[in-house]
């Protein structure tokens, strides 16, 4: 079928007008929304903007808020301020900036003519006696049930149905589903479920401590206080963000962003400044340099570099330079290794593609670990630390299985550095959750010595799903050769067009398509077709994708240490952020 | 591919192709211009900062032949292209958690120009120039621009 068969899309036109005459006639215009949204879980005492947006730019005496009955003002110590049209819109807002509330259930009203639209929020208590001294908080971005079960079998192995030995990640006393959903769409992005972890607010797709409203620039939409901004208020703790992404990327800048755009990353290197966090490591250096410098991605002469500097910042651009600062005491460490992401495993240990060769000297997410946690366990207040392996979900986004599964037993490495540093302590809350998952499966091994040409000739599944015979281990756990005659069967259940090869890419990261004739639209990676034995699919996704998008599948989250044992059961993703603010009393004064 | 309408695809593939073969015999000797590529571009690249290498700088204002691969572009037509090393499975136009290679020249060309894609390689020729600069239309930086220039499939 044509994609722009005017016949089918001219019917769909009428009916979209048709639907907005209705809407007219039944309900009057669109109703008034208010930030935060219905069944918002806000901690006690942190801070947050109240906005309320009044369809079709309502004059101030035409409308009315009150908060269980009361004025704004009396609930929230602001009156607020109203804005008539605001922006020029047609929609007029009432905001109330940076208020908080103490414990409670809230119900907020709006009414506007006939029009009255109520939200309940229930402030939670989070000040009771300090549980946790510290925080860990592991994010595997993407990483799903697959990644981990195969991750295993490489790192752990398999034999007569059982394995040699556990991950660090699954080992763990407490359990939870997590449900990663937006407040705008089932399937989310990781800016937004990562924001949903560090401010207990659920938001929209890649927006960062913000809630979605009609506000035009990126920076104007109503803010929630993160985690990380919290830590730095209320306690004397450390403050670490560790990634191996570039650090301006979603889930390293959900610890202290407030943005509807999650790549603003200029602006995001700024709210680090603001923040700054005691330990901040990942990629992304050309957002710190000033735009006079070539290589800089700024557009002003903000040298972010210097001013960390002046700060009391160690600057670390290789692993030897971060073992260097941590050995020698340092309690400030900016460490930016690549300018892009930081290598992945594959690439670090097996293939040494990417850009391992410009940059022969990166840490990874285990290495940056132990550094992170020799500097930041040194402040006698204890530490928040947020360490993410990023690219678990980068290679899914592209099908190399090999590479996200790799990076999964980084982050396990990564795990076992932290228990190691929790285990006789009893004051440490780990938690391992992945920010959302992929739609990848592990169904069976691809065997060389099958009869057959094709692809699906050498797939092995049920009794014939043997065994891979990947290399030996290298000490921290990676087999030392994937290329083998034997190999595990991932398939991802989303894909542009593209060409499977069943076989892991030696020569670099896998591009699974490439751009088409057509204005957005791409077409499969014909350097893979001609593969031997290469099968072609057909894509199942839109056509303005190019990779593999995210699912909308549960997360498993894992945990230990003080508080832990609220982890149980199926939880929203806000819940985590409650878990650790609990643990940290971070409602107290 | 079955299911896009294929006149279209094949209209435009056979209006890039005649474009390309127009300006391919722009009539510039060859001995006027020098060849530079991504390899050759910096003396040093490191994490705070690099250095164009020294003959990209003694270009700097002369015209060059550069080849690489066409980013995929906003619009199908264009006088406005990003030259990348590697073809880009992703296009950070069009989405939000793409970023760009660092190691990026942009290409103004002399007029727009339909996008050349399916990651074939493509070779542009132009006046260097180099320097921090914001696009007025586009608020792109760009450290290093191909400008005036004509592409054409390699």
């Amino acid at each position: 079928m044509p994609r722009f068969n005017t016949s089918s899309a001219f019917p769909l036109r009428k009916a979209a007008l048709v639907t907005l005459i209705l809407t007219g006639w039944l309900g009057g215009a669109q109703a008034q929304t208010i930030y935060p949204i219905d069944r918002a879980d806000i901690l006690e005492g942190s801070k947050f903007d109240f906005k309320v947006e009044f369809p079709d730019a309502p004059k101030p005496d035409a409308v009315k808020v009150t908060i269980n009955g009361a004025s704004v003002e009396s609930v929230l110590g602001k009156a607020g301020t109203f804005i008539e049209s605001e922006e020029g819109q047609k929609h007029s807002a009432l905001w109330a900036r940076e208020v908080s509330l103490a414990p409670g259930r809230y119900v907020v009203e709006a009414v506007q003519g006939d029009a009255k639209k109520t939200v309940v929020w229930n402030v939670f208590p989070a000040s009771g006696p300090r549980k946790a001294k510290n925080v860990i908080l592991f994010i595997g971005d993407g990483m799903s049930i697959a990644h981990r079960t195969a991750a295993r079998i490489l790192s752990k192995g398999w034999r007569e149905g059982k394995y040699d030995s556990e991950l660090a990640i699954d080992d763990m006393p407490n359990m939870a589903l997590i449900s990663t959903s937006g407040n705008d769409t089932i399937v989310t992005d990781s800016a937004n479920s990562a924001s949903a972890y560090t401010t207990g607010h659920k938001s929209c797709v890649n927006a960062l401590g913000v809630y979605c409203a009609k506000n035009a620039l990126s920076l104007d939409h109503p803010k929630v206080e993160t985690i990380g901004e919290l830590v730095k208020r209320k306690t004397k703790m450390a403050l670490g963000v560790v990634t191996n992404t570039e650090i301006e990327d979603a889930t390293p800048a959900s610890m202290v962003a407030h943005t509807r755009r999650r790549s603003d990353f200029n602006e995001i290197v700024k709210m680090f400044l603001e923040v700054k966090p005691d330990v901040m490591m990942g990629g992304g250096s050309p957002n710190f340099l000033p735009k006079t410098t070539p290589g800089s991605k700024r557009s002003d002469d903000l040298d972010a570099i210097a001013k960390f500097r002046e700060a009391g910042y160690t600057i670390a651009t290789t692993k030897t330079e971060m073992n260097a600062a941590a050995a020698a005491g340092a309690s400030k460490l900016l460490g930016l290794y690549n300018t892009g992401n930081i290598d992945g495993a594959f690439d670090l240990r097996l293939a040494k593609k990417g850009s391992v060769s410009k940059f022969p000297d990166q840490p990874d997410v285990t290495e940056q670990t132990r550094a992170a946690l020799k500097i930041l366990s040194a402040n006698p207040d204890g530490f928040f630390l947020m360490v993410e392996s990023g690219r678990i979900d980068k290679y899914s986004h592209s099908l190399d299985w090999e590479r996200a599964v790799f990076d999964t037993i980084m982050l396990d490495n990564a795990v076992k550095v932290a228990k190691d540093f929790a285990a006789d302590r009893n004051d440490t809350l780990i938690i391992v959750v992945p920010d959302h998952t992929h739609a990848v499966s592990l169904i069976g091994t691809y065997d060389d010595n099958r009869p057959g040409q094709l692809l699906r000739d050498k797939l092995g599944v049920y009794d014939k799903s043997l065994p891979p015979n990947y290399g030996p281990l290298d000490a921290d756990g990676f087999p030392t050769d994937v290329n083998t005659s034997r190999r595990l069967a991932v398939v991802f259940g989303t894909y542009p067009d593209t060409c499977d090869t069943g076989k892991p890419f030696m020569d670099g990261e896998r591009v699974p398509s490439v751009a088409g004739a057509d204005p957005k639209t791409f077409v499969a990676n014909e350097k893979d077709c001609t593969a031997p034995g290469a099968a072609r699919k057909a894509g199942n996704l839109p056509f303005e994708a190019n990779t593999g998008v995210h699912s909308a599948d549960d997360g498993l989250l894992t945990a230990m240490g003080p508080n832990a044992e609220k982890f149980r059961g199926r939880k929203d993703n806000t819940f985590v952020f409650r878990v650790m603010a609990e643990a940290l009393s971070l409602g107290g004064k | 591919m079955g299911t896009r309408a294929p006149c279209q695809m094949d209209r435009r593939a056979l209006i890039g192709g005649g474009f390309a073969l127009a300006i391919g015999t722009y009539p510039a000797k060859a001995e006027d211009i020098e060849s530079i590529t991504f390899d050759g571009l910096y003396k040093s690249f490191g994490v705070l900062g690099f250095e164009f290498a020294d003959r990209v700088r003694a270009l700097k204002s002369k015209r060059v032949k550069m080849t690489g691969f066409m980013a995929p572009p906003l619009k199908a037509e264009s006088s406005f292209f990003v030259l990348t090393r590697q073809p880009l499975a992703i296009c950070p136009f069009c989405q939000s958690d793409a970023e760009w290679p660092v190691d990026i020249v942009v290409v103004f060309l002399k007029a727009a120009t339909p996008a050349i894609s399916e990651g074939r390689r493509v070779s542009v020729t132009g006046v260097l120039e180099i320097g921090s600069t914001i696009d007025k239309e586009t608020g792109f930086v760009s450290q290093i621009r191909i400008v005036e220039a004509d592409v054409q499939r390699f």
